[in-house]
């Protein structure tokens, strides 16, 4: 018979801060030993409304973990009724959350040159992982005008690149824009950001001859895999034919050569 | 005193009235959030005679209380869930009830003559999806074609037969009679009510397939009714479900007439909520001194 010794559920974790960093972008600061301790970089936590009309859960990618402290960070943009809600919680209060949720990037040993390439709310994970990952870190963040947490990842980066749409903020163009005005290579290659702009970053991978793994996104259920709501098409690489694989708790981070994006 | 949570339907017997919502339970995954050894039973999302691969995304949108979904009823496949599901299963203190699903009548029985033979207690006729264009909800809100599909898989079905009905009809009853016609041995109501939600910024719907189907505690007023409507219109028994949250939620579907309930929506946002409601309706039990769950079926008139 399974063992249910260590069933996962819904807890309260507690705010330490939550604070505005840019226009309708917040991070919040939030207490859970567990969650905190077990966390791998590109996995997500589940936040859940007090309202009981807003049911389902927020899936949102935790950008940074300090497991000595039990703490974790997000950042989250106010979308909707359950961000907004989200965004009036002060220190103090609670938020139910589950976690961690999904698969995080895989770090090999050996890889000695690191592209990490992150779009708009793509961002927030990659710090963790760029924190963590031993070797040469090369950083390109894209935003569309605004930037935020530039900062934090100047600690980690070894070589760092901002670009925006309007050029208002660092380097004027896309993500890929910087990648070959610079002639970025590497080993492997981590990605987060809008579908359209993993969408240039697999071909980019492609003819690169790069590794690549992105973080996907879809409209979630429940968040743990139970309703097969939130969907993917990922090519076999045995047969060569694509199934539906589930971002939730088969992602999120698939291998870029994986996926197969819908034109 | 000892009070009793055991239920019989169509000669099995479930240690407690509470099981999973076919769709929403995933064996492997769940296994992690629920101990399904307390459970009456886990009802397996619908199979297939062959890999069904599901809609495009998105294939959810919150709603009021509730959500849609258009999965689509995407399932490995019968021989799949046979090597790799069930074995798994099967490992656990509980009774498995495996939901089919097809396009045609033949593609249930294929499925139901595939499951002959083994450890699975019930099946459960999936003729109510609303979210595949073939079968599915076209069977469900028919009542000749209710009868004969259930008629039909009967002829290869070794075990009690549930026929799962749609809400998307004017007469519960009258499919509820045909599927009793066609030899069902059990009903279980409601699925998901068709919905549709738009996006009024983008102008669009959100779900892919534009229509999908309504589940969460916004439906089950209307769950409950039907489930009385059905209950007094047909002898077999009935597996109560729609927007069940708690124990007492449980309690008003037995009250209307259900023999046993299922858990859905609840559990993917609280993923406890089916261990919950077992122990909910022991409160219940306890606090109103109910000796056996069945003293509570239909007692309200």
């Amino acid at each position: 018979m399974p063992s249910h010794n260590k069933l996962k559920s819904r807890a309260a974790a507690n705010v330490v801060s939550n604070i505005q960093i840019a226009t309708n972008i917040y991070e919040m600061v939030l207490h859970h030993d567990d969650v905190s301790r077990a966390t791998q970089p590109g996995q997500f936590i589940n936040l859940y409304c007090n309202g009981k009309a807003t049911l389902l859960p927020r899936p949102i990618s935790i950008c940074e973990t300090q497991s000595d402290y039990g703490t974790m960070k997000i950042v989250y943009a106010v979308v909707g009724a359950g961000t907004e809600e989200f965004s009036q919680r002060q220190p103090g209060d609670t938020v139910d959350i589950l976690g961690p949720l999904g698969h995080g990037y895989d770090m090999h040993e050996g890889v000695k040159e690191h592209i990490i390439v992150g779009g708009g709310l793509g961002i927030p994970p990659l710090l963790e992982l760029t924190k963590r990952l031993i070797g040469k870190k090369k950083v390109v963040l894209g935003f569309r005008d605004e930037t935020f947490l530039v900062d934090a990842f100047k600690h980690y980066a070894d070589e760092l690149y901002v670009a925006t749409n309007d050029g208002s903020v660092g380097e004027q163009g896309t993500v890929i824009d910087i990648l070959e005005r610079h002639h970025i290579r590497g080993d492997m290659l981590y990605s987060c950001g809008p579908k359209a702009m993993l969408e240039e970053v697999q071909p980019w991978c492609i003819q690169h001859e790069i590794e690549g793994q992105i973080s996907m996104e879809e409209r979630m259920g429940c968040g743990f895999g139970a309703c097969v709501g939130c969907v993917t098409k990922v090519k076999n690489q045995e047969t060569e034919q694509w199934e539906y694989k589930k971002i939730c708790s088969d992602g999120p981070i698939f291998y870029a050569k994986e996926v197969v994006f819908d034109v | 005193m000892c009070k009793s949570m055991e239920v019989n339907i169509a000669g099995i017997t479930f240690k407690n009235p509470v099981m999973t919502a076919s769709g929403t339970f995933q064996p492997r995954e769940c296994g992690d959030y629920v101990d399904m050894n307390q459970l009456g039973a886990v009802v397996v999302k619908g199979i297939a005679s062959e890999p069904w691969t599901g809609n495009a995304t998105p294939r959810i949108a919150e709603t009021y209380g509730g959500m849609l979904n258009s999965v689509g009823l995407q399932n490995p496949g019968v021989d799949v869930f046979l090597q790799e599901d069930l074995p798994f299963l099967e490992q656990c203190d509980t009774k498995i009830i495996v939901n089919i699903a097809g396009r045609m009548i033949q593609d249930y029985c294929e499925v139901a003559e595939k499951l002959q033979g083994t450890s699975i207690a019930m099946l459960e006729l999936n003729i109510s999806c609303p979210n595949i264009k073939e079968g599915g909800v076209a069977f469900g809100t028919d009542a000749s074609m209710v009868e004969k599909v259930t008629r039909e898989v009967k002829k290869y079905c070794d075990k009690p037969l549930i026929v799962k009905l749609s809400p998307n009809v004017t007469d519960i009853t009258e499919m509820a009679r045909a599927a009793v016609s066609g030899g069902a041995d059990a009903i279980s109501l409601i699925n998901t009510l068709l919905g549709m939600v738009i996006d009024v910024h983008q102008r669009t719907p959100i779900l892919s397939t534009k229509m999908g189907g309504l589940s969460g505690p916004a439906i089950k007023p209307i769950a409950v009714r039907m489930v009385y409507q059905v209950a007094n219109a047909v002898e077999v028994p009935i597996i109560g479900m729609g927007g069940i949250t708690t124990g007492e939620d449980a309690i008003e579907f037995i009250l209307a007439g259900a023999d046993a309930v299922a858990v859905g929506t609840a559990g993917l946002i609280h993923p406890t909520a089916l261990t919950d409601v077992v122990q909910g309706i022991q409160y219940y039990m306890d606090r109103y001194n109910v000796k056996h769950i069945k003293e509570l079926r239909g007692l309200v008139k």
